[in-house]
């Protein structure tokens, strides 16, 4: 059952379909701009800020029969259908009632997940061919940069987009680079061919402020400072501080509009809405202490932090980081390849989860997105042979429920459960094996890749002209 | 100790055992005796007194081999004192053989050796001649015990778009340069102690460097290029045309394009399957690269370049599968293919008496996730399944940790 054409699954649908009155007067609306906690940017004026126009891509219904669906809810279902209507999971179960006009998808033999959804990419911020002329992902100019958004670097036509959906991924975080100790506003994107960032803009999403600890600043900064891991704290603390001030005198003037309007400043602005907890911080951190000297700065200044990223001595304070509430964006096995990455272990995410912490398995990487699904694979494998206690829904929670919430978007994507959009990925095998590849990749409903159908296999411009 | 550990004698008995140089073996036996294997089949009678290692329902294949990678070179890579593999200052370092920069006491070595990689070429980095490759096995506490067979077993020059610096920043250059290189090389040779054109003018590279290539001249030991871009790669089969090369092709992401004419020129190549972003280098670049060049007949060996991620060579392999390899084709492109294309297929890649006991027992297929290494032997040791990465989880395993 390799031909999942679209034309040939049309043809089919009047068929196999059975319709249910019910479920088509009962649409839902359409998954957007619902998510939780999402707040206007209190501090900026009444301008429009780069709004997202993201508009669900217009599709008929599908159902997927007789596949192993793993909900990331804690069910397998073998022999399961899943049915998708105006990009939303209308139904999962062993019998599904799908509407008349749907699509029907056979899924012998296949598997079917969430999309997969990285936390960490510099996907469109370092686009290929990686040349300087698409290296726009450091603002390396200054060690505090809260002022720059990796929107407006992130570049639509970057030809690594399609080969990421190719590997089942529906939503990442495009982040600015590592080389500041504050780097900039991060892009939650939906993976989909676009024209502007806008339109790729994931609606309502709380937007990320990157942080990055130890060797990288240090070593960036290292003639004009910060040069040492103090020098780092120090840097954020002065930064938080001048926020602190920035936020009280907008929210004091928001409050009685009394004098002058306080002057607006973009730095300011960003590290005030993650004051207020509207700005999420994503930090980039590979040591055990100096996380914990981070959560210190958090508490100091009063926010939290989301997630750690890379963090690849997290089992070491696995309890702590359990106990704080902040999850850890780790890879299945990268270690060593500078000294803070030294104690990368197999077992990293496995010990974090047997904490009761929330490990993502992150790429930083545009072949690592690809296959998020074999890393986690392999994290979790490498757990249970060191006797820890690790399921295949945790293993596949590690890249699609935890990093939906570490990206604020858990009540919206990340699971296969009714009612959520419709982010849905069809594979040839299970995920968590080496064999398996993305068969079908729906966003938002959307059939984005089909590796069997070239009608819905998207290519970027920069390929035009240039296959071989 | 080390006598009595060589006159051991061990058993694998009753696995399913892939010998790579010929079809799988059920129950199976592999006998090991002084490190090498003495017998390989389903009749083979243990001999009493030897160490019986119980393999009934796992995988028995040869040892992993790395074609990539600076093992022992490289311990932190972002931490220059302790990098070794680039001779710096020297743009053709052809007289630069690794070996004495190895360090055995890596810990990446261990780190790879108990995920069933055994050997893997030290590869010199560079700019247009990187230098000498040696091969090591990874046991051993001296550079001298670690060396496999007559290492170094190659040269390695680039001709990727990374060599343009020493071509005066063209492709053409470099391969002008390093047939300048190659002639003074060839001048030296035949002219030899009297040679004095040197006076008069001056020679493309040092008399060390020439003289260090007047192997690769003659055939003896094979060039590494460094090729993306399918120019690139006919620029080298060109040149080695020209010289009679024995040419082994690293990268060739765009190798699928012309997989005929590699084939063609029996030139067997090393591919990084997991790789598909493109560059400049290699707009053409794909998942599909290693099994089209199979197909067409080209002897594909697989690399995993990171060295730290040796380790995910059979990663490496089991995406080669996915994208179209068969799983016979994987194994031999990890073990006897490489092997071969170093010289030392007589001795190692595959389970054969009398060949090096590089063994490795596996839970089930060596390239799922799901499997994990029982065994490991290098030269008829079994390699402890320790490395400072264990100890890390051991002391962590629950928190607070032990001190």
């Amino acid at each position: 059952m390799r031909h999942l054409s679209v034309a040939l699954l049309l043809a089919l649908a009047a068929g196999c379909a059975s319709a249910s009155a019910r479920q088509t007067s009962s649409a839902p609306a359409p998954a957007q701009a619902t998510a939780r906690g999402a707040s206007q940017d209190s501090t900026s004026d009444e301008r429009p800020q780069y709004p997202s126009t993201y508009k669900r891509h217009p599709n008929p219904p599908v159902v997927i029969r007789n596949a192993t669906i793993m909900t990331a809810t804690g069910q397998e279902i073998q022999g399961g259908s899943i049915v998708l209507r105006d990009g939303r999971i209308l139904a999962v179960g062993k019998t599904v009632d799908a509407p008349a006009d749907a699509v029907v998808v056979d899924g012998t033999g296949k598997w079917v997940t969430p999309g997969v959804i990285d936390t960490h990419s510099h996907i469109g911020v370092y686009a290929a061919p990686g040349t300087f002329a698409e290296s726009d992902g450091n603002e390396a100019t200054n060690p505090v940069t809260a002022e720059v958004w990796a929107e407006h670097s992130v570049w639509p036509q970057d030809p690594q987009i399609p080969l990421a959906i190719a590997g089942g991924v529906t939503t990442i975080q495009a982040l600015p680079g590592s080389a500041n100790l504050i780097g900039g506003r991060s892009a939650i994107l939906k993976l989909i061919p676009a024209r502007s960032v806008q339109e790729m803009k994931f609606p309502g999403a709380h937007y990320g402020l990157k942080m990055a600890c130890g060797e990288n600043p240090k070593r960036v900064y290292q003639n004009r400072g910060p040069s040492t891991r103090m020098g780092n704290m120090a840097g954020y603390r002065a930064a938080f501080i001048q926020a602190e001030q920035y936020r009280h005198r907008w929210d004091k003037w928001n409050k009685d509009h009394s004098g002058d309007q306080p002057q607006r400043d973009l730095k300011l602005e960003s590290l005030a809405e993650v004051l207020r907890g509207n700005i999420f911080v994503q930090n980039h951190c590979y040591r055990a202490d100096e996380m914990v000297q981070m959560l210190d700065l958090a508490h100091e200044f009063g926010f939290k932090i989301r997630s750690f990223h890379h963090a690849v001595e997290a089992y070491k304070i696995a309890d702590i980081l359990a106990r704080e509430g902040t999850a850890v964006s780790i890879w299945a096995d990268w270690w060593g390849f500078k000294e803070e990455a030294m104690d990368g272990i197999y077992e990293n995410a496995a010990l974090n989860q047997q904490a009761g912490g929330r490990p993502v398995i992150h790429s930083d990487d545009a072949t690592g997105i690809q296959r998020l699904n074999q890393e986690a694979a392999k994290a979790m494998y490498h757990g249970l042979r060191a006797g820890i206690q690790v399921t295949r829904d945790q293993a596949l929670r590690w890249f699609t429920a935890n990093p939906a919430w570490v990206l604020g978007l858990d009540s919206i994507v990340g699971t296969l459960e009714p009612g959520k959009m419709a982010d849905v990925v069809v594979w040839s095998g299970d995920p968590l094996t080496v064999y398996a590849r993305a068969m079908q990749v729906y966003n938002d409903g959307w059939l984005v890749y089909d590796r069997n159908d070239p009608a819905h296999q998207p290519k970027m411009d920069f390929t035009i002209g240039r296959e071989p | 100790m080390i006598a009595f550990l060589l006159a051991q004698t061990i058993a694998i008995t009753g696995g399913t055992v892939y010998p790579v140089s010929g079809p799988k073996i059920d129950n199976a036996t592999v006998l090991i005796q002084n490190g090498r294997i003495s017998a390989v089949g389903a009749n083979v009678t243990v001999p009493a007194g030897a160490t019986r290692i119980d393999a009934s329902g796992k995988w028995v294949t040869p040892g992993l081999i790395d074609g990539a990678g600076n093992m022992g070179l490289r311990e932190i890579s972002a931490v220059q004192n302790t990098n070794e593999g680039t001779l710096r200052g020297n743009e053709v370092a052809a007289a630069f053989n690794v070996a004495e920069g190895i360090n055995p006491a890596s810990t990446l070595i261990p780190v790879t050796r108990v995920e069933g990689v055994t050997t893997t070429l030290a590869v010199p980095g560079g700019d247009l001649i990187w230098g000498q490759a040696v091969l090591i096995d990874l046991d051993g506490t001296t550079i001298e015990t670690m060396m496999v067979g007559r290492s170094p077993v190659a040269m390695v020059a680039d001709l990727s778009e990374g060599s343009k610096g020493a071509g005066g920043g063209s492709r053409a250059g470099v391969a002008q340069r390093l047939r300048r290189v190659f002639n003074d090389a060839l001048e030296f040779s035949r002219r030899g102690a009297s040679y004095q054109r040197a006076q008069n003018e001056q020679l493309a590279a040092s008399a060390a460097d020439l003289e260090a290539l007047l192997p690769v001249l003659r055939g003896q030991m094979p060039l590494i290029a460094v090729a993306n871009r399918r120019s690139d790669i006919e620029t080298a089969l060109r040149i080695a045309r020209e010289y009679k090369l024995r040419l082994i092709l690293s990268g060739a992401a765009e190798g699928w394009e012309v997989a005929d004419k590699i084939a063609a020129a029996g030139v067997p190549v090393l591919v990084q399957p997991m790789d598909n972003i493109p560059t400049f280098d290699a707009l053409g670049i794909r998942y599909e690269n290693a099994a089209l060049l199979a197909k067409a007949g080209v002897k594909v060996s697989l690399m995993e370049t990171q060295t730290e991620n040796s380790r995910n060579l059979r990663q490496q392999a089991g995406n080669a599968v996915a994208y179209g390899m068969t799983w016979e084709q994987a194994l031999r492109a990890v073990t006897l293919a490489p092997a071969e294309a170093f010289g030392v297929g007589g001795q190692y890649g595959s389970l054969e008496v009398g060949k090096v006991a590089n063994v490795v027992v596996w839970t089930g297929d060596p390239f799922e996730f799901s499997t994990g290494v029982e065994h490991v032997f290098i030269r008829g040791r079994e390699i402890p399944l320790r490395s400072r990465q264990t100890d890390l989880l051991e002391r962590y395993r629950t928190l607070p940790p032990k001190y």
